[in-house]
C-alpha cells in the first residue's frame, strides 16, 4: 500500500474534530479490543488528531506528526509503530526467516512462508479471513509488517500455496519513513 | 474489562530505523552495527554474540543459510560503493547561477545543480518566486537536469539564499558559482581567411 508513499501523495491535512475522534476511539476499540485499557493514552483526550487524505483514498490518522493508524475503506489499520508499542494487542502471524527479505521488499506473503518449521499460525480455529494482523518472523521480537488474511489460517494451512496475506505495510517502506 | 497494556519500548536503528534485530537485512548492516556498539551495547551483545548467530540460522539448511548470508553481503557491498560514489558526486557537484542578458536591460538568472538538495525542484521554484517576487519557472537544462530559471537579475541575493539552504543541509563544502552566460554571437556571415 506504501512501497512507493510519499509526502507528495498527501492531498489535503484537516484536524478531526473532538465528536470524529470519539468515533475513531470507539471504533479502535471495537476492532481491536486489547486497546481498551490504553485507548486514552494513543489518541489523549487534549490532543489533536490530523486527518491527511492522500492519494487512493488512503487516510492517515497522525497524532504528533507521527502516523498512529490508517484507513483506505472501512477498517483502521494500526501503523506499525504502534503495533511495535502494544505488540498484545494484536492478532499476530510469524513468517520463516527465508521470508523476512521478500516482506521487506513489500511482496505479499505466500503461503508456504507461514507455514514452514520456523513460522507460527494460530491453533484451530485460528483467524478469519480478512482479519488485519501483525506480522512478526522467525528469531525475531518485533513486528516487520501489517497486513491482512486473505485466507483464514486454517486455509493458509491446508491450501498452503497461493498468496496468504496482502501486505499493508512493511519496515522501510513509504509510511514508514513518512514521520521522519 | 482487558487488562493495562503496558508501553513496549523499541529500540530503532539510528542508521536504517528499523528495530535493531532487523539491520542484518538492510544495505547499511555494516553501519547500523558499528552505531549499536556505540550506542547500545547491551543490545549489541544480544545481537550479535556467537550463541545469538547460531540459533538466527537454526532452522535453515547450512547451505541455504550460506547462500543468503552472501547475496546479503554481496547487496551490503553494493550499497556501499553506491553511497562512496554518490558522496564523492556530491562534494564535487556545484551550483551555478548562470545570468542571461534577455534583453538590453532584462536578466534572467537560469540555476543548475540543484538536484544536490533533494528536493522537489517545483516546490523550490514556488519558493523562489516568493521569495523574489519574480516569475520562475523549472525547465530542462543542455545536459536534461533540471534547471530553475528565474526572472530578474537577482543572482546575488539566490546565491545568499542557497548559501543558507546548504548550510541548514549540512552541506557547506558545496560551492556556489555565479557566472555570465556567453553571449551568442549575432548571426554574421563566417570570415573565411583568403587562401
Ligand atoms: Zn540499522
Amino acid at each position: 500500500m506504501f512501497k512507493k508513499f510519499t509526502k507528495e501523495d498527501v492531498h489535503t491535512k484537516t484536524n478531526v474534530k473532538s465528536s470524529v475522534q470519539r468515533n475513531l476511539k470507539t471504533k479502535l476499540v471495537s476492532q481491536f479490543p486489547p486497546l481498551e485499557s490504553v485507548i486514552d493514552e494513543i489518541i489523549p483526550k487534549k490532543s489533536s488528531v490530523e486527518l491527511f487524505k492522500c492519494e487512493d483514498k488512503i487516510q492517515l490518522y497522525l497524532i504528533d506528526n507521527e502516523v498512529v493508524f490508517y484507513q483506505q475503506f472501512d477498517d483502521l489499520i494500526p501503523s506499525l509503530k504502534l503495533v511495535h508499542k502494544y505488540p498484545s494487542a494484536f492478532p499476530s502471524v510469524k513468517v520463516d526467516r527465508g521470508a523476512i527479505k521478500f516482506v521487506l521488499s513489500g511482496a505479499n506473503i505466500m503461503c508456504p512462508g507461514l507455514t514452514s518449521a520456523g513460522a507460527e499460525l494460530p491453533e484451530a480455529p485460528g483467524l478469519e479471513k480478512e482479519t488485519i494482523v501483525a506480522i512478526y518472523a522467525e528469531g525475531k521480537e518485533n513486528a516487520l509488517a501489517v497486513g491482512q488474511l486473505i485466507m483464514s489460517t486454517e486455509e493458509i494451512k491446508s491450501i498452503n500455496k497461493g498468496i496468504g496475506i496482502e501486505l499493508f505495510q512493511h519496515l522501510g517502506d513509504g509510511l514508514w519513513n513518512f514521520d521522519e | 474489562m482487558s487488562e493495562v497494556l503496558q508501553p513496549k519500548e523499541v529500540i530503532y536503528c539510528g542508521i536504517c530505523s528499523f528495530p535493531c534485530e532487523f539491520c542484518e537485512f538492510t544495505p547499511t548492516f555494516k553501519k547500523c552495527k558499528a552505531w549499536l556498539q556505540e550506542n547500545d551495547e547491551d543490545l549489541f551483545n544480544k545481537l550479535y554474540s556467537d550463541e545469538a548467530l547460531a540459533t538466527a540460522t537454526s532452522s535453515l539448511t547450512l547451505e541455504k543459510a550460506e547462500k543468503m548470508e552472501k547475496e546479503l553481503q554481496k547487496k551490503q557491498a553494493k550499497e556501499e560503493a553506491k553511497q562512496e560514489r554518490e558522496l564523492q558526486k556530491k562534494l564535487q557537484s556545484k551550483v551555478i547561477l548562470k545570468r542571461i542578458e534577455r534583453t538590453k536591460r532584462k536578466h534572467a538568472i537560469a540555476i543548475s545543480g540543484l538536484e544536490i538538495f533533494d528536493i522537489d525542484m517545483k516546490k523550490l521554484a514556488k519558493t523562489f518566486a516568493s521569495k523574489f517576487a519574480t516569475g520562475c519557472s523549472v525547465t530542462k537544462g543542455a545536459d536534461k537536469k533540471d534547471e530553475i530559471v528565474v526572472q530578474g537579475d537577482v543572482g546575488d541575493a539566490i546565491e545568499e539564499y542557497i548559501q543558507g539552504l546548504l548550510k541548514e543541509k549540512g552541506l557547506d563544502d558545496i560551492k556556489v558559482e555565479q557566472v555570465e552566460e556567453k553571449k551568442k554571437k549575432k548571426a554574421t556571415a563566417p570570415v573565411i581567411a583568403p587562401q
